[in-house]
């Protein structure tokens, strides 16, 4: 176990082989690995990113969700308040013209029973008449008689 | 030495602890191991080369099981320079360790494979002694000490100013006292001189005994069939055993790179 030149030879050779290490070895390796971490950070990132977007989304649909709903439920309570309201005009409507139909029809019959009465009052006379002609054709004054009965028929 | 190809257990020993040497020039100091470097090399290349592959084809989407394989070790070592080293860290330090544990660990791995049957292969090339455990010579482990030890000195340099390194040289850890400075400067000394002597010599003397200890294995199993089944259930443990401390000395070196390398910049 001389010392001798091998240990310069030795020396020159782990020169070489750490310069090689530095200028070809490391680097690649350091860059790739680093890399891959700063891809999987940027990832780990995203994905907290994406859930917390996720939240606020499920969030912001909630409150809509909610907001539709009472606004339909509105809605619906206007329909039905305006149906009762048709309904109530309707009923209305249709007793106004109940009404009127039972009214005219009433002055109707009125008038018919008017016209009657008129008509009959007018046979009635002259049935007396001829009546009252036939009993009493001999005494009685025709024409004071007459008189008479038609102001009775006219108390009728 | 289970072929009786060796004469004495000191020629088996030291036939298989020896490199292969190459002569550069006259000097002692100028011979080559070339086992260790070839086989570092090659090594390194395998491991370095095999991260660069995936890491060039890296992508940050869904990766395939080698990418996740490659990037667990590259979490394993990103972790435990960012608890350690305070700064940027890409830039160097991290990169570094990468290399040093990778390699290191490698290197260690090679003690795995059988060191007769290697033997035999690396006879059959024609390579006589020829150690493939790299981090077993301390040539090895004290080349990638130095080389961590200027490191921190550029470190401390480059954190603090050369004034303020050598301030800190001369007036750490007892005060900036006149009379204080040679104390100073004898522990800052001593501090240096045994940081890359420890880091080193803790590797090599973990492989290098691990070493010796499978040889003595392979050395008692040459003594017969009793020797042969007591060598093979100790050589199963003691192979087991050396997962751990192949990965922990790999660690370890890898650990107190990173720590020299911090201290360096953030001073005592």
């Amino acid at each position: 176990m001389n010392l001798n030149f091998t240990l310069i030879a030795q020396a020159i050779a782990f020169a070489i082989l750490i310069w090689f290490t530095i200028k070809f070895v490391w680097p690649p390796l350091l860059n790739a690995i680093e890399k891959r971490q700063k891809e999987i950070a940027d990832g780990l990132a995203a994905a907290q990113e994406g859930k917390l977007s996720l939240e606020v989304a499920a969030e912001k649909n909630a409150a809509s969700l909610k907001e539709v709903k009472q606004k339909s439920a509105e809605i619906v309570n206007q329909a039905e308040k305006r149906a009762s309201e048709i309904v109530e005009s309707a009923k209305k409507v249709a007793k106004e013209e109940g009404d009127r139909i039972i009214t005219s029809a009433k002055s109707e019959i009125d008038q018919e029973i008017n016209r009657a009465k008129e008509e009959l009052r007018s046979q009635v006379s002259t049935l007396a008449i001829s009546g009252a002609e036939k009993i009493l054709t001999k005494e009685i004054d025709k024409k004071v008689h007459a008189d008479m009965l038609s102001k009775l028929a006219k108390d009728l | 030495m289970a072929d009786g190809s060796y004469q004495s257990p000191s020629e088996y020993i030291g036939h298989h602890l020896s490199n292969n040497e190459y002569a550069l020039g006259e000097h002692d100091l100028m011979i080559l191991h070339l086992d260790s470097v070839v086989m570092a090399i090659l090594i390194g290349l395998f491991s370095i080369g095999l991260i660069w592959l995936v890491a060039r084809k890296a992508t940050s989407a869904v990766p395939t099981k080698t990418q996740a394989f490659v990037e667990l070790i590259f979490s394993f070592i990103d972790s435990q320079v960012s608890a350690i080293f305070h700064g940027n860290r890409h830039s160097f330090v991290a990169p570094a360790a990468l290399t040093v544990f990778l390699w290191v660990l490698m290197m260690n791995a090679m003690d795995f494979l059988p060191i007769d049957v290697m033997a035999k292969f690396y006879g059959f090339l024609g390579l006589h002694e020829w150690k493939h455990v790299p981090t077993s010579d301390v040539n090895t482990t004290f080349g990638l000490a130095l080389g961590v030890w200027f490191l921190m000195i550029f470190f401390g340099i480059k954190a603090k100013g050369l004034g303020g390194w050598l301030h800190e040289f001369f007036c750490e850890p007892f005060g900036t006292k006149i009379w204080v400075w040679p104390f100073n400067f004898l522990f800052n000394l001593i501090e240096y001189v045994s940081k890359p002597l420890s880091h080193s010599l803790r590797l090599f003397g973990n492989m290098y005994a691990g070493e010796v200890i499978f040889l003595l294995l392979g050395l008692w199993a040459a003594t017969g069939v009793s020797g042969i089944f007591f060598s093979s259930i100790l050589g199963a443990g003691w192979a087991i055993f050396h997962i751990l401390i192949v990965v922990l000395q790999a660690y370890i070196f890898m650990m107190l790179t990173v720590v020299y390398l911090a201290m360096a910049q953030e001073g005592h």
